[in-house]
């Protein structure tokens, strides 16, 4: 079954009508082919036409589809191995950040993600995607081994913000996302950041650190999340769409104030329409971005990392 | 090449102090409600002198506390908010900047300056929580990576003040990478092998810890501060229970490792004068 967002149903309603032509089709032995033919061809057009003035908000709700791809979801079709690893060494693994050693087109690289979970069960394992401070030690621990072994470093960003809780706060959630921000800083490896779903926050900016930060074209990636900062500015739940807009965390937000460096396209109808091709967008994306990389020494891509972000900021004087 | 959009704007407003120091003749400790002389509590470095309840201070007070005869240098003086995403909620972004420079005679959540600090040169970046919670945008990010750009030229320790409630929300994305920004640059000056103090005060929370705050080579807090990442009432909303008496003050965050002490604001100038003599 596919989830429909509230602004697909014109095309859910469509789709219901072509599974129904198809299903009467089928029992009265009648040939509806042109039929079907012309409505999938209006299906695919209302699909374009939605799907090329999205709201702020709108891409919001894409970038939280239950049926968009995760981490692991984009590793299993992107890459011919992966051996993932656990732990970081001194409290727990955490089931909310991913990573291992990859091999990608014949290279092999450090993957690391936050990841989601697709039903009840596997949500909470997954903490929902927000990782405790031993998943952002995991990481850092992980980067670090790709440093020692001259291995390029690819993070995917999903996460509606690092969890807010007791053990975190004792285990010092601040310390551990703080301490990846400047190691990842010092990374003698390339390194690059894709935004896959939600980047909210420092649990996001916890792994995105990198000499290219991109973000697919339906994803968001802010301070706070736009419900959180209506209930802070507005007192009330109920300004999320003006905050969306107010805050202007799309990927073209973004982009064009060179917060991140590039946008990754994702098929007509967004990610969740289409994994594999998605994946192939992304894969052919992180490969391209790698040759570019590696044509730099450790120094000037350090350099470089440092210099892009320092240029960060608006200010009058 | 220029990193920033720099706007001139002339505004010469003159400095107004009336920063967070309380005034008046006499001063009532908020704890134990005992009143005292305000030049008692002042020469007291702001803490209360029967119970010791460290008043929340700003810049202005931290630095006639640590600078030598209150001599020191201020950076970037005069840079201010822009308002890159043209920010509206229930009020624009530049009409409560202007707002609030007018209250609290602040240009922004941080002052940075050199100076000396027992005969030693020393940069300091203080926070002021007066200054919209002191909250972390642009100017904040900026004026600290530009004091630790000094830091590293002149080859001075760098001490950062720190009082925040998080995030500068009208900023947005901007508010988020001051985090990275000043990362970096703090990876610069361990490079350069300068040594980072990192004073956490009350209240410590959001981006800020998880950034500077956290990363000093010393992370040492003023008593009783409330320190952590996320807030207490988001935590209490996310498990569903009262949080145990002493969460998140600087005691706790002592216990489980992430300071290296905590020091009475009267001690402060000795103490960190006596660890960077330590070190040097
Ligand atoms: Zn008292």
């Amino acid at each position: 079954m596919r989830t429909y967002l509230d602004f697909e149903k014109p095309i859910a309603d469509l789709e219901g009508r072509l599974d129904e032509m198809k299903r009467l089709a089928e029992t009265n032995k009648v040939d509806v082919s042109e039929a079907v033919e012309t409505l999938e061809k209006s299906i695919d057009r209302l699909r374009h036409e939605l799907f090329r003035n999205l709201t702020r908000w709108q891409r919001v709700q894409l970038s939280r589809h239950p049926d968009r791809p995760y981490t692991l979801d984009y590793i299993e079709r992107m890459c011919d191995q992966f051996i993932e690893l656990h732990g970081d060494r001194t409290v727990r693994d955490d089931p909310a950040m991913v990573g291992g050693f990859a091999e990608i087109d014949g290279q092999t690289i450090m993957i690391i993600g936050q990841q989601k979970g697709r039903n009840t069960k596997q949500r909470q394992h997954r903490n929902f995607g927000m990782p405790n401070p031993e998943g952002y030690r995991k990481a850092l621990r992980l980067m670090k081994m790709a440093e020692k072994f001259n291995k390029p470093i690819v993070t995917l960003i999903d996460t509606p913000g690092a969890f807010p809780g007791l053990e975190a706060e004792e285990r010092g959630q601040g310390e551990a996302i703080a301490r990846n921000l400047k190691e990842m800083f010092l990374l003698k490896v390339p390194v690059i950041c894709i935004v896959i779903g939600e980047g909210a926050s420092g649990g996001a900016l916890g792994i995105a650190i990198g000499d290219r930060v991109l973000m697919l074209e339906n994803t968001w990636y802010s301070v706070i999340s736009p419900e959180n900062c209506s209930t802070i500015l507005w007192r009330s739940w109920n300004y999320k769409e003006q905050a969306a807009e107010a805050m202007k965390l799309t990927a073209t937000d973004m982009t064009s104030f060179k917060l991140v460096d590039g946008i990754v396209d994702e098929p007509v109808g967004g990610a969740h329409y289409d994994h594999a091709e998605m994946a192939n967008i992304l894969k052919r994306t992180i490969l391209d971005t790698l040759t570019e990389l590696n044509a730099l020494s450790p120094e000037e891509r350090i350099d470089q990392r440092i210099d892009k972000f320092c240029a960060m900021g608006v200010v009058v004087e | 090449m220029s990193w920033f959009i720099r706007k001139d704007k002339g505004i010469q407003t003159p400095t107004e102090l009336k920063r967070e120091a309380p005034d008046g003749l006499w001063y009532q400790c908020p704890s134990c409600k005992q009143v005292m002389h305000t030049r008692e509590h002042k020469l007291n470095a702001y803490t209360c002198v029967h119970c010791n309840y460290h008043e929340k201070i700003g810049s202005d007070a931290y630095f006639s506390i640590l600078f030598d005869d209150n001599q020191f240098t201020e950076l970037d003086e005069k840079m201010m908010s822009a308002d890159p995403l043209s920010f509206t909620d229930t009020k624009k972004y530049p009409d409560r900047v202007r707002a609030t420079i007018g209250k609290t005679g602040l240009r922004d959540a941080v002052r940075t300056a050199h100076g000396p600090m027992e005969e030693t040169e020393i940069t300091i970046a203080c926070m002021d929580f007066n200054f919209i919670g002191g909250s972390m945008g642009s100017v904040v990010g900026e004026k600290i990576a530009r004091a630790i750009d000094y830091a590293i030229a002149n080859r001075t320790p760098f001490l950062m003040i720190s009082r925040s409630g998080g995030a500068r929300m009208m900023e947005a994305g901007f508010s988020l990478m001051q985090m990275a920004k000043t990362s970096a640059k703090l990876a610069r000056l361990s490079e350069a092998g300068l040594p980072y103090i990192s004073l956490l005060t009350d209240p410590t929370t959001g981006g800020v810890t998880a950034s500077y705050a956290m990363l000093g080579d010393f992370n040492i807090a003023e008593p009783g501060a409330l320190i952590g990442f996320a807030g207490p009432r988001v935590i209490r909303e996310t498990i569903g229970k009262d949080l145990p008496k002493g969460f998140q003050s600087a005691e706790f965050v002592l216990e489980h490792g992430f300071l290296d002490f905590i020091v009475d604001r009267k001690d402060l100038k000795d103490k960190v004068a006596c660890l960077l003599k330590l070190i040097k």
